[in-house]
C-alpha cells in the first residue's frame, strides 16, 4: 500500500508554507414523493429494482417528464442560499458509459443552472472563540441520481476482486441538487473547520427547508471535497484533488486536513499534485488515488432535447421565497437567547436533532431545562437504541410536556416518569392514561408508607438502633427497603422524613 | 360472404363495411393476414406478424359491435406498425440486431391510442436500423422490396410501412419521420404519408433516433384515410414533455373539403431543378398546373438557407443519435456479447455494440460523438443549431407569402437495391427536400402525382404547412388527389403490378 506509507507534512508546518483553497460539491437527494422524471416512489431501502418503470430504467422509447416539486425544491434551496434564480434554463445530457446509468447519460444541467451566485454564512469554533465565514455559492443545479452497483463475491465489496456485480436501479432518477461552492479562500489554518461548518450549516438549512432527509450515512447528502495548495494567498490556484465518498461531518474535516498534509509533503519534496479523483476511507483516515483527470473526461454535454426549457415566472419565484423558513443559524441564536442557554447547550440540542421538538415542548408548557433534558437525555437514548430519528419516536412534544407537568406536581418522580414515557412509546396511550393503567402514581398517602416503614424497621432493628443513636446516614437502608416495598412509587424525601418522625430523631 | 377483395379497400371503405356489419373485423383481419402470407415472402414489409394478437383485437371489436358499445370510426381496420414503436410483449427491434428478442413491457402512446380506437395491429414493419437510411437496406433483417418493382428500394427508413400499403397488406400504417422517413417512402411507393407538426403526436414509446427531429405520423393509400388515422394518434400526452397542448386541427374535415380556391401555394425555388430526375420534374410541373386550375394562387418563394439544411441535419442528427443510442449496451436488455465471466463490463459493452450495430449506425454514432466533443461543439453542433434557426426564418418568410409550400418529395424515383449502398452522401441527398421540414418542426405530406415516364415508377409531391396548421396539408392534398383521380379514373396505387 503505497498510500499508507505516503508522507504527510505536519499540519502546522504545512500551514506555515502553504495557503489552502477549498471547493465543496454537495449532492442532496430531495425527499420528493416521486422521482425527478417519472412517477416511481423514492423510498429508501426497498427491495432492489422494485421502484422502477420504463422511464427510470431508460427503456427504449421512454421519455422524461419533469417533477414540478423537484424544481420548486431546487429554487427554494437556491433562494435560501441567496442565489439568483435563472429566468430561463435547460437540462443537459452528460454522456458517459457506466452500468448504473440506465441511459448511459445523466440528465443534468450544464452551463444553464437553475440557481447561481449566492452565499451562506457559517460559524466555526477556534481557540480564540466563535467565528463566521461567508462561503460563496457558485451554483445549485438539478440532476438525477444513478442506480447503485453491488459487487458480490471477493472480500472487499469493491469492484476489484468481485465475482460478479448487480445493479439496483431504485435510486436511478431520484432528484438530486448539486450545490457547488465558489473557491473557499482565506480560511487558512481553519480550512478544515470551515469545510465542516459549511456542510453542517448546509445540512441544517436543507433540513429547515424540509427538502431532504439529509442523512449522510444513507447517502442522501454526499460531499466531494476539492483541495489545492498554493505558496501564498496571492499566488494562482494550485492543482486540486477531488476527494469523494466523504460521508460524515467529521470526515469532511479530517479529509481536508489529510489532503493538506499529503499535498504539502508532495510539493515540499519537489513533486507535483496530480489532478485526480481520490477516495476517502473512513476506517483508515486516508485518501487513495482514484481515476486520473489528467486526460479530462469529455462528457459531450448538449441541451436535453427531450425536455423543454424551464422559465420560472417571477411570481412563482417570489411565492417560493415567501415559504422560506427562518435561517437556521439566526434561529439558533434567537432561541438560545430566549432560553438563556449557551452555545454548548444549544449544540447539544441541535446535534440531537431536537430543536423543533424542544421548542414545541416549551410551547406546550414545559420549562426549557426540562424540555431539553427529556429530549437530549432519555428520549435521545431510546432513539439511539432503536436506531431511529428523535422525531420519529411515538411521543409528541405535548406529551413530553405533560410528563414534565406530572413530575412538577409530584404525581410521579423521575424514575416513574421514565416508565410513563416507556408506556407512551409502547402505544399504551397518553401520559395520564399510562399512569392510571400502570398504577404508577407516587404514593403520597402517609398511611401505606408508615406501614412499610414500620415493617422495614422491624426487619432491621440494628439499623433502627443506629438511627436512633444519631447515625442519620443509616436511614438509607430503610428508605431503600421502603422504595422496594412500594415498587419505587414512594417519594424518597417524604419516606426519609417519616422515618425520622417515627424514631423521634431530629434529622 | 362476398367476392369483394377486402385488401383492396381503403380504410374508409372498410370502416363502412364494418359499421354496417357487412363484414366482421375478424374477416378483415384474416383477409389481410392471408395477403401477408401470400406476398410478404417477396416484399418483406414485416419483421413480425402478430396474427394471434390481431385476431384477438378483431374479435374484441366484433364483440363490442355486437353489444352495441361505442366504437371509434376506424375500429376493426387493420394497420401495420413501424418497428420503432413499442408494443407491449411484441418484439420491437428497430431493424437492429442489438434489440433482437426484446419484448417491451409497455405500449407507446401511439400504440395505446391505436388500440383504444379499435384499430387492429397486424404486426411490426421493416425499417433501416434505428431509422437511419433512405432505402430500408440498412435493416439488419434484410431489405424490403418495392411492390412497384422488386429490384427497387421502397424508400426509408419506413420502407416496410410504405411497402405494406402498396402491396395491399394493410390499408393503414404508422411511420416515423426524422428527415423524410415517412414522406420519401410514400413518394417512391405511390402512397400517402404525413409528418405532423413536431409535438403533435406523442413520441413516448418511439425509440429515439434524433429527439428534436423525430415525429410519428400516419400513412395510407388515400388522403382521407391518412387524415382519419392522423386524428386517432394526434393529441397532447403528458408523458412527452415536447408534446403540444394545442388542440388538433380538424384534419378529417379538411380532407373532406378539398376546396383550394384562393389558397396561396408557394413553389420553393431551392427544392427543384438541378439534381431532380426529369420524370419527377415533369410530373411535378403537371401537378402545379392542376393546382392552378383548381383555383390556387401559385407563387414562387425562396428559402436560401435550405442549401445548408443537409449539412446541419447531418450534425444534429448524429449528435443526438450518439447519445440516444448509448443505452444499447447489453446490460439491461437485448443482445449481449462476450459475457464469459472474465471480461470487464466495459469490454462486454464494447463487444455488444460492435456486434449489434450495423455500419450506418456506427458511422453516425462516430460522427455525432465527434461533433459533440469538447473543442468541436461550437463549430459543429453549435453552428448547425444556428443554421436551424436560419431555416426556420426562411420558412416564416415563405409562409408570409403562401399558405402552403410545395416541392417534389424526393429528387428521384425508387433507385435500385444496392445502387447507393456504398455511397452514403448520394443516399443522404435523397432527403434534400424533406429535411428542412424536420429542422423547422413544420408539418408536411407526400402524395402520389403519377409515374415518371422514363422508369414507370411513382413520383411524390410534398406539401408543407406551418406548425400546427396540419389541416392545410389535407385540404390541398385532397383537392389534388381528387383532380388526379378524375383524370386517371382511379387511384394511382391501383396501377401497382398484381401479385
Amino acid at each position: 500500500m503505497s498510500q499508507a506509507t505516503m508522507e504527510l507534512m505536519d499540519f502546522d508546518e504545512a500551514m506555515a508554507r502553504f495557503d489552502p483553497v477549498l471547493g465543496l460539491e454537495v449532492h442532496v437527494e430531495l425527499s420528493t414523493a416521486t422521482k425527478m422524471f417519472c412517477g416511481c416512489p423514492t423510498t429508501f431501502g426497498a427491495e432492489p429494482n422494485t421502484q422502477v418503470c420504463p422511464v427510470c430504467l431508460g427503456l427504449p422509447g421512454a421519455l422524461p417528464a419533469l417533477n414540478r416539486m423537484g424544481v420548486e425544491s431546487a429554487m427554494r434551496i437556491g433562494l435560501a442560499l441567496h442565489c439568483e434564480v435563472a429566468e430561463w434554463c435547460r437540462f443537459a445530457r452528460k454522456n458517459y458509459f457506466y452500468p448504473d446509468m440506465p441511459k448511459n447519460f445523466q440528465t443534468s444541467q450544464y452551463d444553464e443552472p437553475i440557481c447561481s451566485d449566492g452565499w451562506i454564512d457559517v460559524d466555526y469554533d477556534t481557540p480564540e472563540g466563535r467565528r463566521t465565514f461567508r462561503v460563496g455559492i457558485e451554483r445549485a443545479h438539478m440532476e438525477e441520481d444513478t442506480g447503485k452497483n453491488v459487487h458480490l463475491g471477493g472480500a472487499t465489496g469493491r469492484i476489484h476482486g468481485a465475482d460478479y456485480s448487480l445493479v439496483d436501479y431504485n435510486r436511478a432518477g431520484i432528484p438530486l441538487i448539486e450545490i457547488v461552492t465558489k473557491p473557499i479562500e482565506g480560511a487558512g489554518r481553519y480550512a478544515p473547520e470551515v469545510a465542516r461548518a459549511y456542510v453542517s450549516a448546509l445540512r441544517d438549512l436543507l433540513r429547515a427547508l424540509e427538502v431532504s432527509d439529509v442523512r449522510m450515512e444513507q447517502g442522501s447528502l454526499r460531499c466531494d471535497v476539492n483541495v489545492s495548495l498554493r505558496p501564498s494567498a496571492d499566488a494562482p490556484f494550485g492543482t486540486r484533488s477531488e476527494t469523494k465518498n466523504v460521508n460524515s461531518l467529521r470526515s469532511v474535516e479530517r479529509s481536508v486536513r489529510y489532503e493538506i498534509g499529503r499535498q504539502a509533503a508532495l510539493l515540499a519534496g519537489g513533486g507535483r499534485v496530480v489532478q485526480e479523483t481520490r477516495h476517502w476511507h473512513e476506517d483508515t483516515g486516508l485518501t487513495t488515488s482514484g481515476r486520473s483527470k489528467e486526460e479530462a473526461e469529455d462528457y459531450r454535454y448538449f441541451p436535453e432535447p427531450d425536455l423543454v426549457p424551464i422559465a420560472p415566472s417571477r411570481e412563482w419565484v417570489e411565492a417560493l421565497r415567501a415559504t422560506l423558513p427562518e435561517n437556521p443559524a439566526a434561529r439558533r441564536n434567537r432561541l438560545a437567547a430566549a432560553w438563556g442557554i449557551g452555545e454548548l447547550e444549544m449544540s447539544t440540542v441541535v446535534n440531537a436533532g431536537a430543536l423543533d421538538l424542544v421548542e414545541a415542548t416549551i410551547a406546550a408548557g414545559a420549562d426549557q431545562a426540562a424540555a431539553r433534558k427529556w429530549w437530549t437525555g432519555e428520549l435521545a437514548r431510546v432513539a439511539r437504541e432503536r436506531g431511529v430519528e428523535l422525531r420519529d419516536l411515538a411521543i409528541t412534544p405535548a406529551q413530553v410536556a405533560e410528563v414534565e407537568a406530572l413530575v412538577q406536581a409530584g404525581t410521579v418522580n423521575d424514575k416513574l416518569a421514565r416508565q410513563v414515557i416507556e408506556g407512551v412509546l409502547a402505544g399504551e396511550g397518553g401520559p395520564g392514561e399510562v399512569v392510571a393503567a400502570r398504577g404508577l402514581a407516587v404514593v403520597s398517602d402517609d398511611g401505606p408508607l408508615l406501614a412499610a416503614i414500620d415493617d422495614a424497621l422491624a426487619a432491621q432493628p440494628d439499623v433502627a438502633e443506629k438511627i436512633r443513636g444519631g447515625k442519620v446516614q443509616a436511614a438509607g437502608a430503610i428508605v431503600g427497603a421502603v422504595m422496594k416495598a412500594t415498587r419505587g412509587q414512594a417519594d424518597a424525601a417524604r419516606v426519609r422524613e417519616l422515618i425520622f418522625q417515627r424514631l423521634g430523631v431530629e434529622a | 360472404m362476398s367476392t369483394l377483395d377486402l385488401t383492396r379497400c381503403t380504410a374508409v371503405q372498410l370502416a363502412e363495411l364494418l359499421g354496417t356489419r357487412t363484414v366482421s373485423a375478424r374477416e378483415v383481419a384474416q383477409a389481410h393476414l392471408d395477403r401477408i402470407a401470400a406476398v410478404d415472402g417477396d416484399i418483406h414489409a414485416f419483421l413480425h406478424v402478430d396474427a394471434a394478437g390481431a385476431l384477438a383485437a378483431a374479435d374484441a371489436v366484433d364483440a363490442d359491435r355486437a353489444a352495441d358499445r361505442p366504437l371509434g370510426p376506424l375500429a376493426g381496420v387493420p394497420l401495420a406498425l413501424k418497428d420503432v414503436l413499442t408494443m407491449r410483449d411484441v418484439p420491437t427491434t428497430c431493424g437492429s440486431r442489438i434489440l433482437e428478442g426484446w419484448r417491451p413491457p409497455y405500449d407507446a402512446t401511439v400504440t395505446r391510442r391505436l388500440r383504444e380506437a379499435g384499430i387492429v395491429i397486424l404486426g411490426k414493419t421493416n425499417m433501416d436500423e434505428f431509422a437511419m437510411g433512405s432505402s430500408t437496406e440498412h435493416s439488419a433483417y434484410g431489405p424490403t422490396r418495392n411492390p412497384w418493382a422488386l429490384d427497387r428500394i421502397p424508400g426509408g427508413s419506413g420502407g416496410g410501412s410504405a411497402a405494406a400499403l402498396a402491396a395491399f397488406e394493410a390499408p393503414l400504417a404508422i411511420g416515423t419521420d426524422t428527415g423524410g422517413s415517412i414522406r420519401q417512402p410514400a413518394a417512391v411507393t405511390g402512397t400517402v404519408g404525413v409528418k405532423p407538426t413536431y409535438g403533435a403526436v406523442s413520441r413516448y414509446g418511439l425509440v429515439a433516433l434524433a429527439s428534436s427531429l423525430d415525429q410519428a405520423g400516419p400513412c395510407a393509400r388515400t388522403v382521407l384515410d391518412t387524415a382519419m388515422l392522423h386524428q386517432v394518434i394526434a393529441g397532447h400526452d403528458p408523458m412527452d414533455s415536447t408534446s403540444l397542448t394545442d388542440p388538433v386541427p380538424d384534419v378529417v374535415a379538411a380532407a373532406k373539403s378539398g376546396d383550394i380556391s384562393g389558397v396561396r401555394i408557394g413553389l420553393v425555388r431551392e427544392l427543384g431543378g438541378e439534381g431532380y430526375q426529369a420524370g419527377v420534374q415533369e410530373r411535378f410541373a403537371e401537378a402545379v398546373a392542376v393546382l392552378e386550375r383548381l383555383g390556387a394562387d401559385v407563387v414562387e418563394v425562396s428559402c436560401p438557407s435550405f442549401e445548408h439544411a443537409l449539412a446541419a441535419y447531418y450534425l444534429i442528427l448524429p449528435s443526438e443519435a450518439s447519445s440516444n443510442l448509448a443505452k444499447f449496451d447489453g446490460i439491461r436488455y437485448g443482445l449481449r456479447v462476450g459475457d464469459d465471466g472474465r471480461r470487464s463490463v466495459e469490454e462486454v459493452m464494447s463487444l455488444t455494440r460492435e456486434a449489434g450495430f450495423g455500419a450506418e449506425v456506427k458511422r453516425r454514432i462516430m460522427l455525432g460523438t465527434y461533433a459533440l466533443s469538447s473543442g468541436y461543439y461550437d463549430a459543429y453542433y453549435g453552428s448547425a443549431q444556428k443554421v436551424r434557426t436560419l431555416i426556420q426564418r426562411d420558412f416564416t418568410a415563405a409562409f408570409a407569402q403562401a399558405d402552403v409550400l410545395i416541392s417534389p418529395t424526393a429528387p428521384t424515383t425508387a433507385f435500385r437495391l444496392g445502387e447507393k449502398l456504398d455511397d452514403p452522401l448520394a443516399m443522404y441527398l435523397n432527403d434534400v427536400a424533406t429535411i428542412p421540414v424536420n429542422l423547422a418542426g413544420n408539418a408536411a405530406m407526400s402524395l402520389p402525382i403519377g409515374l415518371a415516364a422514363e422508369d414507370g415508377l411513382p413520383v411524390g409531391l410534398q406539401v408543407i404547412a406551418p406548425a400546427m396548421a396540419d389541416d392545410r396539408l389535407y385540404r390541398v392534398g385532397a383537392a389534388l388527389e381528387q383532380a388526379l383521380y378524375d383524370r386517371w379514373g382511379g387511384l394511382l396505387i391501383e396501377e401497382v403490378p398484381a401479385r
